[in-house]
């Protein structure tokens, strides 16, 4: 019992940090069907804008606020650019997308290495991320807990964006039916290009939260891009209140099985928990319910 | 308004339109069996599949090479066959997605709430879970709300019930009868043939006859399916 809240709490915050590297993968698979590889990338695109940032702004009080909304703009013009350039040409070959993302996540890794030192560089901690919250007689690092709010402000934003706006309303129709969007006057084209923005813009985000806990590397978009994958195939593909559950799953799932046995373990019987979920239930968490398919 | 000249068409290899023409007039009816290529033409008149060879023309502007969104913009509407809506979104959603963007945005709306009640009810539920009929509506009601100069109607009354046929036929009378250029596809002969100025009857992807509608015997056009 000692153990359950802290492993809890410690869960949730993990899961909170897959939630924010899936969140994007949520719209650019879950909602267009594109596998990208080279989503984690973007990740790390994310924590450099924030070290970027802090070389610029000093005061890490204030960097990190400001590498957020840089780090989306960044990385989501890197999405951008790959959709405008490659995956435009690709939407109905995912295996190609697939191969040509992988390509595309190295080119992106060998980059950030010819242009940061090989041991990555760090990312300062705000003071007001110092300190720790009292909960049920257990300290919870203020880090985990901003990586929780962060998570659910992008949830919120992300969620009434889809559901209140007249793009978010785009969107769900593209995703729905192509052909019948663009004879509805939709133009699918601008549809996929913001789509993708928007995508890639949270796996930016994403990486700011990674970079205050683990710091930055070349290498620390690809240690994402699997458990993301999995997270929303688990909740359901295109279903964000599936992605949510699944990935706080996931991080208790994994706070649990470290505390039991060990950190590597621990990520290796999570993941077989996901294979044999899907194993299971393929569709995932929640499927879409409909008189008709159209 | 629209017209397609000399349209050769098909998905990949297998060419389905070999050479149709259809000349410029207010209400359109297409005739054929299935497998004619009515659906195929319709699709290429708003854009989803472009020709081979031909032109498309609508008011004046060569449109051939124009995709579904633009063609929409200029004044085209399009409802295809099968009732389709986009199901995961509400009935209101689906009338807002077409109203997005353009003036008199709830007046669009309403205007067409007004014109079938039903949806009104089902104002919040998702058109997924509408009835086949209701779904018909919901669909000649997005396609209305863009203001169209042209409306495109795939076989719109098909698999729906007698009750909703009705009501779907006065309406596009009513649309005609307003001015509103139709172009039409229809199993049910005597209706295409009443509600159209002019005919064309496909077989195989070719024309085997054109005429004039509401004068046309219906054994006549039934003979030239069958060719």
């Amino acid at each position: 019992m000692d153990a359950l809240i802290p492993q809890l709490l410690n869960g949730s915050a993990q899961g909170a940090l897959l939630l924010l590297a899936a969140l994007g993968l949520s719209l650019t698979f879950g909602q267009m069907g594109v596998i990208n590889m080279a989503h984690g990338e973007f990740l790390m695109i994310g924590a450099f804008s924030a070290y970027l940032v802090q070389q610029v702004i000093v005061a890490s009080d204030l960097s990190i606020p400001v590498a957020l909304p840089v780090a989306f703009v960044v990385a989501g013009l890197f999405g951008l650019l790959l959709e405008v350039t490659i995956i435009r040409w690709m939407y109905r070959r995912p295996l190609d997308t697939l191969l040509v993302t992988v390509g595309v996540g190295l080119i992106l890794q060998q980059a950030a290495l010819q242009i940061f030192p090989s041991q990555g560089v760090p990312v300062e901690k705000p003071r007001w991320l110092d300190g720790q919250l009292t909960i049920l007689g257990y300290d919870w690092p203020l880090r985990q807990l901003f990586t929780i709010l962060l998570a659910a402000v992008c949830v919120a934003a992300l969620s009434a964006w889809l559901k209140y706006t007249s793009f978010g309303r785009r969107i769900r129709a593209t995703v729905h039916n192509r052909d019948l969007a663009e004879t509805t006057g939709i133009s699918t084209r601008t549809i996929d290009r913001l789509t993708f923005f928007v995508g890639s813009g949270l796996a930016g985000v994403a990486g700011v939260a990674a970079s205050l806990i683990g710091g930055t590397n070349s290498q620390m978009g690809a240690q994402y891009i699997i458990p993301a994958f999995l997270v929303v195939a688990a909740g359901g593909i295109g279903q964000l209140k599936g992605t949510i559950l699944a990935a706080w799953a996931v991080g208790v799932a994994l706070a649990f099985f470290a505390y039991w046995t060990t950190g590597s373990l621990a990520q290796v019987l999570a993941f077989i928990l996901v294979i044999v979920f899907l194993q299971l239930r393929p569709q995932g968490l929640f499927t879409v319910r409909t008189r008709s398919l159209a | 308004m629209l017209e397609l000249t000399d349209i050769k068409a098909g998905y990949g290899r297998t060419q389905v339109l070999h050479g149709v023409t259809v000349p410029s007039a207010d209400v359109v009816a297409v005739l054929g069996h299935n497998g004619a290529g009515k659906s195929t033409l319709l699709r290429l008149a708003i854009g989803l599949i472009k020709p081979s060879k031909g032109r498309v023309v609508f008011d004046g502007e060569d449109i051939t090479s124009l995709a579904p969104n633009q063609r929409v913009a200029r004044g085209m509407a399009y409802v295809p066959q099968g009732q389709q809506s986009f199901g995961q979104l509400t009935t209101l959603e689906n009338l807002q997605l077409a109203a997005d963007g353009r003036r008199r945005r709830k007046a669009l709306i309403d205007a067409q709430l007004a014109r079938f009640p039903a949806l009104e009810q089902f104002a919040t539920r998702k058109a997924g879970l509408l009835s086949g009929g209701q779904r018909q509506q919901l669909a000649i009601a997005r396609a209305l709300i863009t203001e169209p100069k042209l409306l495109i109607l795939d076989e719109p009354t098909e698999g729906i019930q007698p009750t909703i046929v009705a009501e779907i036929e006065q309406t596009i009378m009513e649309l005609a009868a307003a001015g509103m250029n139709v172009l039409l596809v229809e199993q049910h002969i005597g209706f295409a043939l009443e509600a159209a100025e002019r005919y064309v009857v496909l077989a195989s992807g070719h024309v085997t006859q054109t005429g004039e509608g509401g004068k046309a015997a219906t054994s006549t056009v039934r003979a030239a399916m069958a060719i």
